[in-house]
């Protein structure tokens, strides 16, 4: 990347979120298997970090982000308190959306964090209508919505993002392609598999694929992205990334894709932070440890307040029917 | 006779209509290589390949409407909907194409398709798996509306549904697919599309329902039984479009109460199409009030365990409303 370089306190809190991510999501992994965190779904970004931190820090407070069910990544970049987080996967009366949501629900308006949708699609032309609201009163902001590929078949998406074309809505439509949808490969449900190609149709402005394992060329691009969507109207953006984890917690045929899984692995976002850091400050090393360790207290934190967080009641569950 | 699971009873039924006529095929998310996300297609995609048993894009509008247009054209689509949450994309094309074709054309054309989707709560699904969604169909003539809740009944109704020449939405209840076991012949067999079942006979009181209901209301009552002396009759709807006024009627006849059970909300659900039943040609032979024993009204199944346990119905509020409505 030609860009300069953030500095050096910005990568390290990349790297914070980063890691952070990681373990909340293996720590979720096995507290599912412990059946704390109760139900049958939990769907993890283990592999994708690189994509949600780098695209989160390309925004400002008053942006605006939206996703689907593969949300906790993307709710701890935007500094949802991870406490809260893992009190919604335990279904405490504490989680941010009281319980009632799950890992798939997760929400904060006051981090203009608009949430997880587990209905596949169905979060795209919301993301138009918030957009909307920021052209409607003439608001300096943008909406990030994240996109899995799998969802790009689904006629929301080409209605959103024609209708955001033909009204110039200030939104970056982010694909998160993981090659996936499922257990469904891309070529076996996209007629066109440069996804980025899609942009054509709408004549949206749309920038070349990202390494969605290189946070810093997620950031850049992004970043590109979002000053457009401000001045202009929407872009089409596609990471090319990979979940390392199956598509939920019964998925067995992912770790069958053992080449792939291993070309992948091979470039951890994690990993290829670390080692960039490294080398742009070799005394870095214990500082990186530290921050590793903070983020293991952070999840076992986050566990703590969980499990003592009190269940909701009969009358939560009558709660919030009408405003 | 082998005992069963209903979603095996689900597959076989599959199985064997593939095997029968090659105008069946089944089309869906993740049907085919991973063999559906509940397995209910376990090994079709194997036996019968890729052109029969076909993974689908991410688009349940087109799932349906190209199994409607398949249709038109006399192929025998089995449109797998993943979660029932996920038929509304499709709403349009279920209720304005393939319930209004045979009618609008003026019998030219019929709509031979099976739509099958799991239903229903109390597995951790969470809001958005674990609607039940019959009630928003059977407002609909010209579709029928079939949920079993017996492995034997899954099979034969399923296959009857492939047969029919009408649009079957099929509605299998998820948190009884390993749950529920039963008896099943391994030879051919079909149960038809329309007939309720008694599933128990009693004297003192009729239990209506279907699907995981019919199942909890089973063990409700042989629990009343046991413990109260309390007899009741269970009726199993099986079919709900369109239903089988003759045996609520004829059940109540007989016990002169009626408690009508579902998971689904409430308010305008299809209890309320019952209890209407038994107010305007049952009315004489009722003993006491028309009883609901229904899904809370909210909107959707929460994911928290404890809320979910608060909203879901099971044999122990069932056997309590029993026991409320036989002391009336
Ligand atoms: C409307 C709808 N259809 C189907 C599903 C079931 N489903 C959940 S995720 C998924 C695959 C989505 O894949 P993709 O968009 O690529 O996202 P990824 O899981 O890879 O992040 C499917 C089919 C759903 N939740 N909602
Ligand atoms: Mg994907």
């Amino acid at each position: 990347m030609a860009a300069a370089l953030p500095e050096k306190a910005t990568l390290l809190e990349w790297y914070r979120q980063m890691v952070l991510i990681r373990r909340f999501e293996e720590r979720s992994k096995e507290l599912f298997h412990q059946k704390k965190i109760g139900g049958v779904y939990l769907h993890l970004y283990n592999g994708q970090e690189g994509t949600g931190v780098g695209a989160l820090a390309a925004l400002r407070p008053q942006d605006h982000v939206i996703t689907a069910y593969r949300d906790h990544g993307i709710a701890i970049a935007r500094g949802v308190d991870p406490n809260r987080i893992m009190a919604e996967m335990y279904g405490k009366s504490t989680g941010v959306s009281g319980g009632k949501g799950g890992s798939m629900h997760l929400a904060s308006r006051e981090h203009n964090f608009w949430g997880g949708y587990a209905i596949v699609g169905g979060h795209l032309p919301l993301a138009a209508g918030i957009a909307l609201k920021a052209k409607y009163n003439g608001d300096d902001e943008v909406v990030l919505c994240f996109i899995g590929d799998g969802a790009t078949n689904n006629g929301y998406f080409h209605e959103a993002l024609n209708l955001s074309a033909v009204w110039d809505l200030p939104v970056v439509w982010l694909i998160e392609n993981n090659l996936y949808g499922m257990g469904t490969a891309l070529e076996d449900a996209s007629g066109q598999t440069k996804l980025i190609k899609r942009a054509i149709a709408y004549d949206m402005k749309a920038f070349d694929p990202m390494d969605g394992q290189d946070v810093f060329e997620v950031h850049e691009t992004v970043k590109k992205a979002v000053d457009y969507a401000r001045k202009k109207g929407p872009v089409l953006l596609e990471s090319m990334t990979y979940r390392f984890e199956g598509h939920g917690m019964s998925d067995k045929m992912y770790a069958a894709r053992v080449d792939e899984m291993s070309r992948f692995k091979a470039r951890d976002p994690i990993t290829l932070l670390h080692d960039k850091l490294c080398e742009l400050y070799p005394d870095i090393g214990p500082t990186l440890d530290t921050i590793d360790k903070q983020c293991e207290a952070v999840v076992t934190e986050s566990e703590k307040y969980a499990e003592n967080s009190p269940a909701p009641t009969f009358e939560d569950l009558t709660r919030h029917i009408y405003v | 006779m082998p005992i069963i699971t209903l979603i095996e009873a689900i597959r076989i039924a599959m199985d064997e209509e593939l095997a029968r006529d090659p105008r069946v095929f089944i089309t869906g998310e993740d049907v085919g290589k991973r063999g559906g996300v509940f397995r209910a297609t376990q090994g079709l995609f194997e036996k019968y390949g890729p052109t029969r048993v076909v993974d689908s894009p991410l688009a349940e509008l087109s799932i349906v409407a190209i199994g409607i247009g398949a249709a038109l054209a006399d192929l025998r689509p089995i449109c797998e909907i993943q979660f029932a949450d996920f038929i509304h994309p499709a709403f349009n094309q279920i209720v304005n194409e393939a319930a209004k074709m045979y009618y609008r054309s003026e019998g030219q054309w019929r709509v031979p398709l099976v739509i099958r989707s799991p239903y229903g709560g109390g597995i951790g699904g969470g809001l958005f798996h674990s609607q039940s969604v019959e009630a928003f169909f059977t407002h609909v003539p010209g579709l029928k509306v079939v949920i079993p809740s017996t492995p034997y009944d899954a099979k034969g109704l399923l296959k009857s549904a492939v047969r029919d020449p009408n649009p079957v939405l099929f509605f299998e209840p998820k948190k009884g697919y390993r749950a529920i076991k039963g008896e099943v012949p391994s030879d051919e067999y079909t149960v038809p599309i329309g007939p309720a079942r008694v599933a128990r006979q009693g004297k003192d009181l009729t239990l209506f329902a279907y699907g995981m209901m019919a199942y909890y209301a089973e063990l409700a009552a042989e629990q009343v039984a046991r413990q109260d002396g309390i007899d009741t009759e269970v009726i199993d709807l099986r079919t709900l479009l369109p239903l089988d006024k003759t045996a609520i009627l004829s059940s109540i006849q007989k016990t002169g109460k009626a408690l009508i059970v579902h998971e689904a909300n409430l308010t305008s659900g299809y209890g309320a199409e019952i209890a209407a039943v038994l107010a305007d040609d049952g009315f004489h032979y009722l003993d006491a009030p028309v009883k609901r024993l229904c899904g809370p009204d909210v909107p959707g199944v929460p994911f928290s365990h404890p809320m979910q346990e608060f909203f879901m119905p099971n044999p122990d509020k069932i056997a309590a409303a029993i026991r409320d409505l036989a002391a009336y």
